[in-house]
């Protein structure tokens, strides 16, 4: 048995590279106290492109409608602080309840057809959920947005102050928790089974995996995440507005996940902190340019990446899934 | 209230030639290349601009700014075909998906900048104005004007692929590319070919639609979804698919905004997500 | 001794090509038997029948005696019914011990767990190791099957399939691209498989076929033209004419 040479598999070991990353993460609330606002929105849209991980990177399906499950968290949490309950943890559970419950009805059209019928269906469910939120004026305000909204004390204890403090260690307490479950996941043989679905559909079902339930359940669990965060921006900005559903919210999601590099967990939240930080710089000065730019910054990619943007980053993330392992 | 139906049919008739016109062309070439091309609206945008600024600079009346429309997209769209869109028919659907999301960010900033957010007017010449009462139903002239010419172009696309030898190529490539190749098709220029007109005929939609769904520089990812619609409903590559669907979908859209205001553009997506249950290969397909 | 998969007139066609016609055959328990025929005679859409990677548009497909016609790929296997493709079908991304342990995982109905890392499952690991040494895979086990060369491909598509432990082994062409002196090797591993494990394969270099085939059938424009045992098969005329060729080059 001891003879035998280390393989190398997915094990649960950490990096020190991820270590530091999320030493940085915690220094930053002492090293950046005047942009905790813009770090909890950074910390939030990471957790919603981890949700994005999960399904693009891990099970392949490409999702332009993402932000449905991401919005029905963010007005789940909005409408319960609205109407009197304003404890943010409970809130929090009731919105990753909402998301999974749409992710897990629409799953069962998104995990059917091809690419192209998927992609159709998920921008679909986004812009039905838009739609019926902009008609449902009378409950999620509409346009002018969900406001006034009571948000307790974190634990009765932290109120969430103006300069954002609470509000950036409770999202980064939520973020660590659902990345913990997210790279055990992803390390386990269901996560082995997604890469299986992502790289070879067509082996899996001769392998004896029913690839259809395998899908629904990641694409569930990825919605209440997804509803988490929606829920985490309603509770710390204490508004909801109509674009937590839109298109835009999607379309810019994928792009910081592929900007990060999809497939490894960490890409979303570097994507995420990259993109939200450029835009937060040059949107301000012309929005017109930022768009220009990142449309070119896209096609450049699509271009440059050897193998394509899915290619070049397969390589880096398998190095970094595995460990040598006995 | 149902006095009115007709007209409102009609109404909806027209918009759904409409997205025919600017739909066409990305169906076909998702069953040709099996190309997710989600800037095709960007080419309609482009008819749409093209119109305008010939109206407006050159005082070019609208009726002759229409196949300039027509040319000036479907050069565009040779060209990006030629030297970006071959080059990635292979490439996996994501990377397609950036690409021509990444395209479409371009052309949506690169509008703003040279024309500003706001609407475009168009001035449509007298004789186009105004209603006209046929079969006991009052219509409006251009829609009258728009429900003809498409019906003309629809009947010489399919003249086009059912009886010319180009059209034959088209046929043979949509159903089996390699297959066709190995016949001694030249099929990447039935690719080059058809793209290009494809983005004509979305420019010149695009030119037409002014009037009847306005112009911005969002143009590309409001209708986005709807192209996109009509031809995962339609199937992809059919064009009896994609009028059935277009029709189907102006129809419902119209009616919908129409009777139950409430609602209005729910009904399109609740549609949508009803037929792709039902009919998860297109409407060409039939049911699964 | 009493056929554990049979079909009944299994048809199945591509707009106006017919693949394969009304083709009723059974499969002997422990049987070693080849499935030969020229290129298009409609032998892999056969196995795609029997294993429900496509559906038949008529006939009839009873594994143990129990009618599976409907029963989704997946479950097949469930069942003991495992196949090999042709064209290599397997995971770019995932070396050659992580594409071995996912069938074994699954096999296990372990698929769906998640809270231990892979690296210690190590009942499945083992197992693993196992079937990659015994296929002559163990110097390639951390590679990923995308930088694989053509002929380990081909084992590794036969580790998955044995993963899974199957009762019924569909091989489609398992030889294709393996270099001469190894593909003996091969099918050496095959043939030592216990008679518990009944094999039907696809295979279009004859001496393999003769060398380990007990039973054949010919399968010629979709339809069974003979079936019988290799001295049977080697000595019919019609198999020569068709297959072989006149004067017999095969």
């Amino acid at each position: 048995m001891s003879a035998a040479p280390a393989v190398a598999l997915p094990d649960a070991r950490w990096r020190p590279a991820e270590v530091v990353f999320w030493l940085v993460a915690v220094a930053a609330i002492f090293l950046f106290p005047g942009h905790l606002v813009l770090g909890s929105q950074v910390l939030i849209t990471g957790l919603f492109a981890l949700s994005l991980d999960l399904i693009l990177g891990y099970a392949g399906i490409v999702s332009l409608g993402h932000a449905a499950m991401f919005g029905a968290g963010a007005y789940t949490a909005g409408l319960l602080a609205k109407h009197g309950w304003g404890e943010p943890l409970s809130g929090l559970l009731a919105a990753a309840a909402v998301g999974a419950i749409i992710a897990w009805g629409t799953s069962f059209i998104a995990v059917r057809g091809g690419d192209l019928t998927r992609l159709m269906v998920t921008l679909g469910i986004g812009l039905l959920l838009y739609e019926a939120a902009n008609q449902a004026a009378w409950v999620t305000g509409g346009v002018d947005g969900l406001s006034d909204m009571a948000v307790r004390d974190l634990l009765g204890v932290f109120p969430f102050d103006l300069a954002g403090r609470t509000a950036y260690v409770y999202s980064l307490a939520v973020l660590f928790a659902v990345f913990l479950v997210c790279r055990r996941i992803v390390r386990s043989p269901f996560g082995l089974s997604l890469r299986g679905i992502r790289d070879g559909a067509r082996r899996m079902p001769a392998i004896g995996s029913p690839v259809r339930r395998r899908l629904i359940a990641v694409y569930t669990v990825a919605g209440a995440i997804a509803g988490v965060a929606g829920a985490l921006l309603a509770q710390t900005t204490q508004f909801v507005g109509l674009e937590v559903l839109g298109f835009s919210r999607s379309a810019d999601l994928l792009i910081m996940l592929v900007l990060g590099g999809a497939g490894w967990l960490y890409g979303g939240l570097v994507g995420a902190a990259l993109f939200m930080i450029a835009q937060s710089q040059l949107s301000s000065i012309n929005p017109v340019y930022w768009q220009f730019w990142l449309g070119l910054l896209l096609v450049v990619m699509v271009f440059a990446a050897r193998g394509g943007v899915v290619g070049a980053a397969a390589a880096a993330r398998e190095r970094f899934l595995r460990g040598a392992s006995r | 209230m149902f006095a009115s139906l007709p007209g409102v049919l009609f109404d909806g008739v027209a918009y759904g030639s409409l997205l025919f016109l600017m739909s066409i062309g990305l169906s076909v070439t998702m069953g040709l290349m099996r190309f997710i091309n989600l800037a095709h609206g960007a080419f309609a945008m482009l008819g749409g601009y093209v119109c305008v600024v010939g109206m407006a600079r050159l005082g070019v009346p609208f009726l002759l700014m229409l196949p300039a429309a027509f040319l000036v997209a479907a050069v565009a769209g040779a060209v990006l075909e030629r030297t970006l869109y071959r080059r990635l028919y292979r490439r996996s659907p994501l990377d397609q998906v950036l690409f021509s999301l990444g395209l479409t960010l371009m052309s949506v900033a690169g509008a703003t900048y040279v024309w500003g957010s706001g609407q475009q007017p168009v001035h449509l010449p007298g004789f186009l104005l105004g209603q006209v009462r046929v079969l006991g139903v009052d219509v409006g002239v251009y829609r009258l004007f728009l429900v003809a010419l498409v019906g003309a172009i629809t009947a010489g696309l399919v003249l086009l692929v059912r009886r010319t030898r180009f059209g034959a190529r088209i046929r043979a490539s949509v159903d089996d590319a390699q297959a066709s190749a190995g016949l001694g098709i030249n099929v990447t220029q039935v690719f080059s070919v058809t793209f290009a007109l494809g983005s004509g005929l979305a420019g010149l939609g695009g030119a037409l639609a002014i009037d009847v769904l306005g112009l911005d520089p969002t143009f590309p990812l409001k209708y986005l979804v709807y192209f996109l619609l009509v031809v995962v409903v339609g199937g992809a590559g059919s064009i009896a698919g994609t009028l059935a669907a277009s029709l189907l979908l102006g129809v419902f859209d119209v009616s919908g905004k129409y009777y139950v205001p409430a609602v209005g553009a729910f009904v399109i997506y609740g549609l949508m997500v009803v037929l792709l249950l039902l009919f998860p290969g297109g409407l060409r397909r039939g049911a699964r | 001794m009493s056929a554990v998969l049979r079909t009944e007139g299994l048809s199945r066609s591509w707009g106006a090509l017919q693949a394969v016609r009304q083709v009723s055959f059974a499969l002997q328990a422990g049987a070693r038997h080849a499935l030969i025929g020229p290129n298009g005679a409609g032998k892999t859409t056969l196995v795609n029948l029997l294993t429900g990677t496509v559906p038949p548009q008529a006939g009839e497909v009873f594994l143990d005696g129990e009618r599976i016609t409907d029963l989704p790929q997946h479950l097949r296997v469930k069942r003991g019914m495992t196949r090999t493709f042709q064209i290599t079908t397997l995971f770019p991304g995932l070396t050659v011990l992580e594409s071995v342990v996912l069938a074994i995982c699954e096999r296990k109905g372990l698929g769906a767990s998640w809270r231990r890392p892979v690296a210690r499952h190590a009942a499945e690991i083992d197992e693993a190791r196992r079937i990659v040494r015994d296929l002559q895979l163990e110097p390639e086990v951390d590679v990923a099957t995308r930088r694989l060369p053509y002929g380990k491909q081909r084992l590794l598509e036969i580790a998955l399939a044995l993963a899974t432990r199957p009762r019924v082994l569909l091989l489609d062409e398992p030889a294709a691209g393996i270099p001469v002196g190894e593909s003996a090797e091969v099918f050496g591993v095959l043939a030592a498989l216990p008679r518990e494990v009944t094999i039907l394969f696809i295979e279009h270099d004859m001496n393999l076929v003769f060398r380990f085939a007990e039973r054949i059938t010919v399968l010629v424009e979709g339809s069974i033209l003979v079936e019988g045992t290799p001295q049977e098969i080697a000595a019919d005329r019609r198999v020569r004419e068709v297959y072989l060729g006149e004067g017999g080059h095969g």
